[in-house]
């Protein structure tokens, strides 16, 4: 698939974010949005995975460790083809499959239920593990929030990890540099996140732009070469990329748009596809 | 009892999953440093490639095992109680019940008779964390026959499993040619009908010979081994209590929440009598041998006698 593909494709999952936070009246599309070009990317063009066959033993697998950004990988796999784009309008409504964090049981294309932070990791590895065991050739990815990696289990993850070698697993952190409390350097700072991952034996790879598709494709390209060790793809990234007024707020990390700040979000994103489109 | 054969349950543990690797390739051991006590040691002798050590990071040993249940393999994650139910508990609660994932605890060094070590390490909370999660089953044997067994209706159960071992050395009494395991089923080991004694775990053995003491004193008591806490074999307890009239419940766990509170809980709706809950009373534990703690905190024979004598 082609770059502007993909560009086209995120930003309707970036509207499928903002539309089911909106309806849910709750939810987390900060991280969400931040997300939404390494959800595209993963789900259109990395992973080898069918919507129609969503448990496929061979399948590729993923596992939102930052499960609050649900909404991205919900609007993601419904994009996908997993389930109806209209059934996200439904999120965090009693009754509804879409949980407000990821639920494996019940939501079709998810791997791994989801949500209380640095228990992700933890099964994406023992996936990994699984699959080396058995002689498997799938590939796992994870996604964690730079907030998240506080947590002191992704690194008895990261060291079991390292140590085990498992060149299957692909930990990608979410670097928008933005937690509840503010921003992650004053609340408690995580960096070098790059020398950390490195120090537990991983291939880090840096991306300047996690919101670009060429320099994903290249992160990506890499991780699947490097061999004998996982892989840790730290990205920068914007959070609430592409609704002008989230970007960069850490105020809209669990909070959704009331009626007129969803019409704006919505507006800024057409605008963003209607220039796709003249591309 | 000195004639008795004993065999600790963690060891009867060891022995199972070793007995279980040979028939099933999809049994995977995990342990957090501690294979030589937990006795998953014996089946990293044997399989060496299926055994994983974690290291010391029980959280991410109960996440890894959770991973490794949804691409179909059975887990056995094997550490101390304390650790598995306790420092972990919200993995299990999260990454193991909620998705209802086919991972299997096996916690060893459960209740006081961890003996030495003291109070940081014996568990007297696991059954009543490990009860309050949705789905979740757990059970405690009374003796190496009953483990063995356990282990192997564990493997067959689909979903998640806690099981509790001990440390100490405890007498075979389960070595009869009836002798039937089913989880979620008590057994009647004696008849009687002043009184119920529900037991489980190395409590089930001082309970039957308090029941012999307290038969010599004109006091005719029903035994009960509730191997499984959870689900609870409510139709055998209820049924025992309309007739007894009393239930003792005996357990090497703290009188709160659990075979005790199962219990309860369950008469309280269902059959109302007095229950007198025997076991740790919401206190810590302390060191010393296993032995002096069981006579100490009363879950000796002769504790068990006395306490129950005090109630009827």
């Amino acid at each position: 698939m082609d770059k502007l593909e993909l560009q086209k494709i995120a930003n309707e999952v970036r509207k499928g974010i903002v539309t089911a936070v909106h309806a849910a009246k709750a939810g987390h599309p900060g991280g969400s949005l931040s997300a939404a070009d390494l959800f595209t990317y993963l789900y259109f063009e990395e992973m080898n995975i069918d919507p129609k066959d969503p448990k496929k033993a061979a399948r590729d697998r993923f596992v939102l460790s930052k499960g609050h950004t649900a909404p991205g990988l919900y609007s993601v796999l419904a994009n996908r083809g997993y389930f109806p784009v209209e059934d996200l309008k439904t999120l965090r409504h009693l009754g509804s499959y879409l949980q407000g964090h990821p639920d494996m049981k019940h939501i079709p294309g998810v791997d791994m239920s989801s949500g209380s932070l640095g228990q992700g990791i933890s099964a994406a590895v023992g996936m990994a593990l699984s699959a080396k065991l058995s002689g498997d050739s799938y590939r796992v990815y994870t996604l964690l929030g730079d907030g998240e990696i506080q947590e002191g289990q992704v690194w008895e993850a990261a060291m079991f990890a390292g140590h085990r070698k498992l060149d299957n697993l692909v930990v990608i952190v979410d670097n928008n540099g933005l937690q509840i409390d503010g921003a992650i350097e004053d609340v408690c700072s995580p960096y070098p996140i790059d020398k950390k991952f490195e120090a537990f034996n991983f291939h880090v790879i840096n991306v300047a732009d996690g919101n670009d598709m060429d320099q994903l494709k290249a992160a990506f390209d890499e991780a699947k070469a490097a061999k004998g060790m996982p892989c840790a793809i730290v990205m920068k990234t914007v959070k609430g990329k592409g609704v002008s007024f989230m970007e960069n707020q850490a105020g809209w990390h669990g909070k959704a748009p009331n009626d007129e700040q969803y019409a704006q979000a919505m507006e800024d994103l057409k605008k963003v596809g209607d220039a796709l489109c003249q591309m | 009892m000195s004639d008795v054969k004993k065999i600790a349950t963690r060891a009867s543990y060891g022995n199972a999953l070793v007995e279980l690797g040979k028939k099933h390739e999809n049994v995977i051991v995990l342990d957090a440093d501690l294979a030589a006590a937990t006795q998953t040691g014996v089946f990293k002798k044997e399989f060496p490639e299926r055994h994983i050590d974690c290291g010391i990071a029980e959280c991410n040993m109960v996440g890894i095992g959770a991973g490794i249940a949804t691409t179909g393999k059975v887990p056995f994650v094997s550490t101390f109680a304390m650790f598995a139910a306790g420092r972990a508990f919200e993995q299990v609660r999260n990454s193991v019940g909620y998705p209802k994932l086919n991972v299997k605890i096996g916690a060893t060094h459960g209740g006081i008779s961890v003996g030495e070590d003291g109070a940081t390490h014996q568990c007297c909370e696991d059954f009543a964390l490990m009860r309050s999660i949705p789905g979740m089953v757990v059970a405690c044997p009374s003796d190496d026959i009953e483990a063995k067994a356990m282990v192997e209706a564990a493997y067959e159960h689909v979903g998640p499993v806690y099981m509790r071992f001990g440390r100490l050395a405890v007498p075979v009494i389960n070595d009869r040619p009836d002798y039937k395991f089913e989880l979620g089923k008590g057994i009647v080991l004696r008849e009687g009908k002043d009184l119920t004694i529900i037991a489980n775990g190395l409590c089930v053995a001082p309970a039957l010979e308090a029941a012999e003491k307290l038969a010599a004193d004109g006091i005719d008591a029903k035994v009960i081994n509730i191997h499984t806490i959870k689900p609870l074999d409510e139709e055998l307890v209820v049924a025992a209590a309309k007739e007894t009239g009393k239930v003792v419940t005996v357990e090497e766990h703290s009188v709160i929440g659990g075979l005790g509170g199962a219990v309860c809980e369950c008469l309280s709706e269902k059959a109302p009598v007095p229950v007198k809950r025997i076991g740790v009373n919401d206190v810590f534990g302390e060191s010393g041998s296993a032995a002096a703690l069981l006579e100490k905190y009363e879950l000796d024979a002769e504790g068990i006698y006395k306490q129950i004598k005090a109630f009827v």
